[in-house]
């Protein structure tokens, strides 16, 4: 954006932050050009040209429907679904004389369903709605004639000016004018926006950060040119929603409004994920929907040739049918047509086959599970207040269902709260906790552990000696330094500089709160530098714009004196950079430059006499990294004033540049005064593990699941961490794929691109190779294996032609780590595993960097932490710590799985049984689509006589208790191998179906037809039979589930046999209403079923007998071919379970699944 | 010495005291239902389970069975099919033909009893490939007219039997139009046996869907006539063969309550039946026979019941004895852990 005033645009010469940056980047001759349309009016809003370009309004909806839209969208939206518009086909045809049963019959569920899905979309929209009022009208001061005045949000117009006060939301994008701080700066917090708790720092223009007063604005007018309304958030300024913090008020122009705001523009739908289970279902139905063409097809050939019969040579066949005065349904002159015609019936009749209800069931059913996810306890995490959230619920049963889960490091197995443990200065190790990562591997070892300085580890971790309060983001305990006794250390004057590194080169905001004082930092780790100079005595205390202010301890004296830095430069971090410097001049008016970085870049730049104490440095660098720490290089320079100056023009040249390479060459200046720097230690920072976090990961890999992590962190720590969380052990054999080579360092001398490319292709595909001659020949000896790779390495291994080995090497691996991953390598392995190997994944982070892997994986699982709501915003799954994934997927995952796909078999059983007696009898029926039953029976077979068991089904069953589901981790295989939703099982399920019509049919029309019923000669009728059906039908179905459920509590009783009661509440109900409304169920239970014994026994017969195969089967089964949660049930049953033997079962385990995995590899 | 480090601004603010208690605390509720632990009864297929449920099903099964059959054996049922033999010799050939012949078609059929039959013995027709279920016929009609007087025009669904010389029929419809209009009459040793043809319908049929002023109006007036005519001053609801055939049949072989003998008929007794036969089954191959049949408490004379009752009974008996013996044979525990094993192919339903 370029400034109306005319006159470019100074950059802060304090501050680097480049807010406005990347709009500078472009030419200005695109200004005016497409893309760069915008102008803004600032003051200015009733301007005649501004009211001519018409921008939108302020007003923001975020609903999907109006209340005028509302009925076709949402109509349309639901019939976008292709079984539903086959329901209203059918409804539809229903209306014409094809319908086998009356219309309102078949619309009644339809209607049902689709209104039940529209109420709740439109519940949904009216809370959005609700948001939106509530955002529309908060209110904001706007310059209204010469004044500012209190204005509702909605009615902001662009070229207005705005007056934000501390901690209040932006209503627009705004372009800062001026704030409350002299020099116009504001500092703001994205979290709506992107998560990052970090405050930003954003700057006004020179020229405009004067408008402080209503006055000052009287005069005030500029127009702004600008890009148009965009998704890119980084480029622009103020963002809607984003909150002004440590700023007492700005004062913006609005630029974009309403729906033209970057939060707006990015707001995107989260990719829609269907579960397999689901994917699998579509496939059900369309066997389902080719069978019921298939018998639609045969009942209308047959009908046809039996319909052409009907005349022949002038003669009438079936006379009583009336074939010479007929309609064109049942014409013997055009048979075709009317088999035609017949095969729609035939469609529609036997419908049942694929079920309505089935959609609106899994639907309620995952409903429910979800809550019961949310309201899981032990998913509660206390300390942040936090359940468990299941933000979908159609993929509750694909958490039953992971192969490979895909971890981010930081946040998710760690805490991502960074403490200050140890340090390193002029040579001599400093800290003497044990972080968690000692303490594994001193476990691992069974000695005590030697990490760091020997003398360091005297004291235990039990007597240190002043515990006091914890402070959060410091546990370093050392008597040597702490307390001002440094003075008396022999390199006091280097520890005085570290420390004061530490306290001054840093980007942190001090927060003085009732004389404590706290700190808004970047990130976690800048928060325990700045904690860390302050406990040791480096009171950080003000930041301005030009000057930073310390208590510190004075070296001589002993007190506290306040010692001011003017900070004339910050060069500011970047991943590419590793490092970062500030420039400042002490009260001495020294010129200082601090800097701190990555060892890799760090050790390269000091000067010749500042590596005194390199070589210790490096070997305590080495320890720390080994005891899984982040560590950080410490080092300054004194400038001297000439080459300063020298420096600082050619600084703000580069700054000030608008040419593309504009970041190069900020960066090669920054590049030029970061030398010769003088080493002055090493800072170490833990990452904490999580708890529980070891004991959860090995749960998982017990049960089968591979777990990968995907870190940005050093190879080294990512390997400690490995081994601190059980994701590699002792005797694990390491492949480690690396770039680290000598070869290649050669070549990246020479800096031949081409010559790097291809060698380091070369050399990944040659570890590669060797990884897997490796895994060839430990095969038989079971070795596991762990693979380790970093991040550049990775970039080849993905590549179209490495890939696929690299893959096949990966997944013949236990554990599999990728070190110094970007966020779109993550996304990147992720799919190359989804699609790779075909399995479920389920990636778990907590950043804003684990979006692309969240949203690329089957099931994304955010870890509300540290890092804000991003990851948690994208995921399917919420949950406040790893340890809870445990829970998730063993216990949840697997109850889930087994219900969704118990239910979907079950239910396709069901109305199989039911839909073929429906064909059987029309083969009685000369297939002339006569329903067996009354229409009602029909209707409300799906909704009221099997549908409640088969939701309490979806929702309670439970084949072994939570405790159990986590005792034998290996049961989760059941999902992951889908035995219970495999193909030999959904067929299985139904022919038990069609066998069950079968014995349904055969078995009742055999007994009570054709003699007489009762004993006063009554004989079987039409309605009797078809009331006879239907009884054992809603028998059987509901015994049948009553057989297949492993959880009886009340509700299973009360809905399966409260159903069955039910089917005959109604047959009396019903059939004591008017003939004319209940027309074949008239009396028919109360005057002619039940009175007759032949009918209940022929309901028993036909009950019993149904039941018996599958009883059979499952009787044989889990005797002859136990499922495992059949062997645990039984282990439960006998009482087995209850003496607590843990270590019964792991190794067996891990034989099995060593056995199964070669299994599956063979097929 | 010590502070905060709110380094997450305002979220994590809240979290510090986690000990004092949180109004707004988002933890789950404690209930037995939320955390899925309701008391629940968990069964499992047992070996004892098993062969007692077996067992179980057998034991009350065949004496169903037993008693099923032996109540259709008590039964006494005579089947006389006369279709073909009521066609004179000469006209064999062409019996459609001599069926629509006008006149009367007098038949004359002996049966012999041959058990005691007690009172009272029903009296039924069976016809055979008779489709009454067949959709068009089965919506044929007009329940409204049946039951109301004031609906005699209400004839939509009973075409083409719906009007005749411009007036509705009532009763209309394929249903009503194709009545059945064989008639029998039997005599013992020439003596009249009185066939009672009140109360062979359904109550519920006479008293609510057939109306008491309903009168038969304008029926078999048309072009074809169907089957048989109706008395025009007697009521529908008293029309109860009417009633009975419109009570439509679930096959395409079945039997309708003609009337019934109210006297026992004695072993070896020989019945005359002179029938008039009438209706044309001939176009269709259809088979008409005249039943005579006691019932038990079961009703007529079927011995599927029975036969399916030991059967499966039978059966059940038979693996419950074979699950012991194999539970016998092979004692293991089911528990047992190495029937552990992944690599069969599982498809338990």
């Amino acid at each position: 954006m370029v400034g109306g005033t005319g006159r470019g645009i100074r950059f802060s010469k304090l501050y680097s932050f480049s807010c406005v940056r990347s709009s500078f980047r472009e030419d200005r001759s695109q200004i005016g050009q497409k893309g760069y349309t915008r102008v803004v009016h600032c003051n200015d809003p009733d301007d005649p040209e501004a009211v001519q370009l018409n921008y939108r309004g302020n007003y923001v909806s975020t609903t999907k429907y109006t209340a005028v839209n509302f009925l076709p969208k949402s109509l349309f939206e639901q019939f976008r679904r292709v079984a539903n518009i086959y329901f209203l086909v059918v409804a539809c045809v229903s209306f014409s004389p094809l319908a086998p049963y009356s219309a309102l019959s078949v619309l009644a569920p339809l209607l049902v369903v689709i209104g039940a899905t529209m109420a709740k979309e439109a519940v949904e929209d009216w809370r959005r709605r609700k948001q939106d009022i509530e955002a529309n009208n908060r209110r904001v001061q706007v310059y209204r004639n010469n004044s500012f005045c209190k204005a509702k949000w909605k009615d902001l117009r662009v070229g207005d000016i705005v007056k934000v006060d501390k901690d209040e939301f932006f209503p627009a994008d705004l372009f800062l004018l001026s704030s409350s701080y002299e020099d116009g700066i504001c500092y703001v917090e994205t979290m709506n926006l992107d998560g990052e708790t970090n405050l930003k720092l954003k700057h006004a223009l020179e020229e405009t950060s004067s408008l402080q007063d209503e006055k000052s604005f009287q005069q005030f007018k500029a127009v702004i040119q600008c890009e148009d309304p965009n998704e890119d958030l980084y480029s622009f300024i103020l963002l809607r929603d984003s909150k002004l913090r440590n700023t007492d008020y700005i004062h913006g122009v609005v630029i974009f409004t309403g729906h033209d705001t970057k939060v707006m523009q990015n707001a995107t739908d989260p990719p829609s994920k269907r579960s397999k289970i689901e994917r699998r279902m579509d496939k059900i139905v369309y066997i389902l929907f080719s069978t019921l063409v298939l018998i639609s097809f045969i009942g209308s050939v047959f009908f046809g040739t039996e319909t052409r019969k009907d005349i022949s040579g002038g003669k009438y066949r079936r006379w009583y049918l009336r074939p010479d005065d007929t309609t064109v349904f049942y014409d013997p002159q055009r048979p075709v047509l009317a088999a035609f015609l017949h095969f729609l019936t035939g469609l529609m009749l036997y419908g049942y086959l694929i079920p309505i209800s089935l959609y609106v069931s899994i639907e309620i059913v995952k409903v429910l599970q979800s809550i019961f996810i949310n309201q899981d306890q032990d998913m509660y995490y206390e300390e942040t207040d936090k359940p468990a959230h299941a933000r979908t619920s159609n993929l509750n049963e694909e958490l039953g269902q992971i192969d490979t889960i895909l971890s981010d490091k930081t946040g998710t197995l760690t805490c991502n709260s960074m403490e200050f443990v140890k340090c390193s200065i002029a040579g001599t190790a400093y800290g003497r906790g044990m972080t968690e990562v000692e303490r594994a591997l001193a476990r691992r070892n069974d000695r005590p552990h030697e990490v760091g300085d020997a003398s360091s580890d005297l004291l235990g971790d039990g007597d240190e000696m002043d515990l006091g309060k914890p402070i959060k983001g410091f546990n370093f305990r050392d008597e040597r330094i702490m307390h001002g006794r440094w003075v008396n250390e022999p390199h006091a004057d280097a520890i005085q500089k570290f420390f004061r590194v530490l306290a001054i080169c840093h980007t942190a905001i001090p927060d003085i709160n009732e004389g404590e004082i706290s700190y808004e930092a970047e990130s976690p780790d800048e928060a325990a530098f700045v904690i860390a100079a302050r406990e040791l005595g480096f009171e950080f205390f003000s930041r301005k714009q030009t000057c930073i202010s310390l208590h510190e301890l004075d070296h001589e004296s002993g007190g506290k004196v306040d010692r001011t830095y003017k900070l004339l430069h910050v060069l500011e971090f970047k991943s590419s950079r590793k490092r970062m410097s500030v420039i400042v001049r002490n009260p001495e008016n020294q010129l200082l430059l601090l800097s701190k970085g990555a060892d890799s870049v760090m050790f390269e730049r000091l000067s010749k006499e500042g590596r005194m104490f390199e070589a210790q440095t490096r070997e305590h660098i080495r320890n720390y990294a080994e005891a899984g720490l982040r560590t950080l290089v410490l080092a300054y320079r004194d400038l001297d004033e000439e080459e300063y100056k020298a420096w600082e023009e050619e600084f703000s040249r580069a700054k000030t540049s608008v040419a593309a390479d504009h970041d190069a060459l900020v960066d090669a200046a920054c590049d030029k005064i970061e030398r010769d720097l003088i080493l002055l230690g090493a800072t170490a920072v833990e990452d904490k593990l999580q708890k529980g976090v070891p004991e959860c990961i090995d749960r998982l890999a017990q049960a089968g699941i591979k777990i990968w992590v995907l870190t940005g962190d050093k190879m080294e720590t990512a390997i400690n961490i490995g081994y601190a969380c059980s994701l590699l052990r002792q005797g694990m054999k390491q492949i480690v794929i690396t770039l680290d080579s000598q070869d290649i360092d050669v070549l990246r001398k020479q800096g031949d691109k081409e010559a790097i490319a291809k060698a380091s292709c070369e050399s990944i595909r040659k570890q590669i190779r060797e990884g897997k001659s490796q895994l060839i020949s430990a095969k038989e000896n079971s070795v596991s294996f762990a693979l380790i790779i970093d991040g550049e390495s990775l970039s080849f291994a993905l590549n179209k032609n490495l890939e696929k080995s690299f893959l096949e090497l990966a997944i013949d691996c236990a554990s599999v780590i990728c070190c110094r991953s970007s966020p779109k390598q993550k996304a990147l392995v992720t799919r190359l595993v989804k699609m790779g190997t075909g399995e479920t994944t389920l990636a778990i982070g907590d950043g804003a960097n684990d979006v692309g892997m969240l949203q690329e994986a089957d099931i994304g699982v955010g870890v509300s932490g540290v890092e804000g709501m991003q990851a948690v915003m994208s995921s399917d799954f919420a949950i406040a710590q790893f340890r809870f994934l445990e829970r998730l997927l063993l216990v949840h995952g697997h109850w889930c799985y087994r219900r969704i796909s118990m239910m979907i078999c079950y239910f396709f059983y069901k109305n199989i049984a039911f839909g073929f007696t429906l064909f059987w009898f029309e083969a009685y029926a000369s297939f002339s689509g006569q329903p067996a039953y009354n229409d009602w029976y029909m209707s409300f077979y799906n909704v009221f006589f099997t549908s409640l068991p088969v939701i309490a089904l979806g929702v309670f069953d439970q084949d072994v208790s939570a405790r159990l589901c986590l005792k034998y981790p290996l049961l989760y295989q059941e999902g992951v191998q889908n035995i219970l939703f495999s193909w030999p099982r959904i067929l299985g399920w139904m022919s038990n179906g069609v066998i069950s019509s079968i014995i349904i049919f055969f078995f009742t029309t055999k007994s009570i037809i054709p003699q007489a019923f009762r004993r006063d000669g009554q004989v079987t009728d039409f309605e009797v039979l078809g009331a006879t059906m239907y009884t054992s039908v809603v028998w059987a179905v509901n015994c049948q589930i009553a057989l297949s459920i492993n959880y009886f509590t009340w509700i299973q009783h009360f809905f399966i046999w409260g159903s069955i009661i039910f089917w005959y509440i109604f047959l009396v109900i019903y059939g004591s209403l008017s003939p004319t409304v209940s027309t074949t169920a008239y009396r028919v239970l109360v005057e002619a079923c039940a009175p007759s014994v032949l009918y209940w026994l022929a309901t028993l017969l036909g009950v019993i007998s149904t039941l018996l195969p599958y009883f059979s089967y499952r009787a044989f089964q889990t005797r002859f071919r136990p499922l495992y949660h059949d062997i645990i049930q039984q282990k439960r049953s006998e009482g087995l379970e209850t003496d607590d033997t843990p270590n019964e079962l792991p190794h067996r385990v891990r034989d099995k699944i060593q056995h199964l995995k070669m299994g599956l590899r063979r097929s | 010495m010590s502070s905060n480090v709110p380094s997450s601004s305002s979220g994590a603010a809240g979290s510090a005291d986690s000990s004092a208690p949180r109004r707004n605390s988002k933890r789950p509720k404690y209930s037995r239902f939320t955390q899925q632990e309701l008391p629940a009864c968990k069964p499992i297929l047992t070996p004892r389970w098993v062969i007692s449920a077996f067992m179980l099903v057998g034991i009350i099964f065949i004496p169903i069975g037993v008693a099923a059959l032996f109540a259709s054996r008590e039964v006494v049922e005579i089947v006389d099919r006369y279709e073909t033999e009521c066609i004179p010799e000469e006209f064999r050939n062409d019996k459609v033909n001599y069926i629509q012949k006008p006149g009367n078609k007098p038949c004359n059929r002996t049966l012999t009893v041959p058990k005691k039959m007690k009172q009272p013995i029903y009296v039924y027709y069976q016809l055979d490939n008779f489709y009454q279920n067949h959709r068009r016929y089965v919506k044929s009609r007009s329940d409204e007219q049946l039951r109301n007087n004031d609906s005699a025009s209400d004839t939509s669904d009973c075409k083409p039997e719906d009007y005749a010389n411009g007036a509705p029929i009532v009763p209309c419809g394929l249903i009503a139009w194709s009545l059945f209009n064989d008639t029998y009459n039997f005599s013992r040793n020439n003596e009249q046996l009185s066939l009672n043809k009140k109360g062979i319908s359904w109550k519920s049929d006479r008293e609510h869907k057939f109306g008491k002023d309903v009168y038969p109006k304008n029926f078999q007036n048309g072009t074809l006539i169907g089957g048989a005519h109706l008395n025009e001053s007697i009521p529908l609801s008293e029309q109860e063969d009417l009633i009975v055939w419109m009570r439509t049949a679930a096959l395409p072989t079945f039997r309708k309550l003609y009337g019934k003998i109210e006297v026992d008929l004695q072993i070896n007794d020989t019945i005359q039946v002179s029938l008039e036969n009438n209706y044309n089954t001939y176009s269709f191959n259809g088979k008409k026979k005249l039943v005579l049949s006691t019932t038990s408490w079961l009703g007529g004379k079927n011995d599927f019941l029975g036969i399916a009752y030991l059967t499966v009974g039978g059966i059940c008996i038979f693996l419950a004895m074979a699950f012991t013996v194999v539970y016998l044979v092979k004692p293991r525990r089911l528990g047992d852990p190495s029937y552990l094993s992944w690599n069969r192919n599982p498809g338990g339903h």
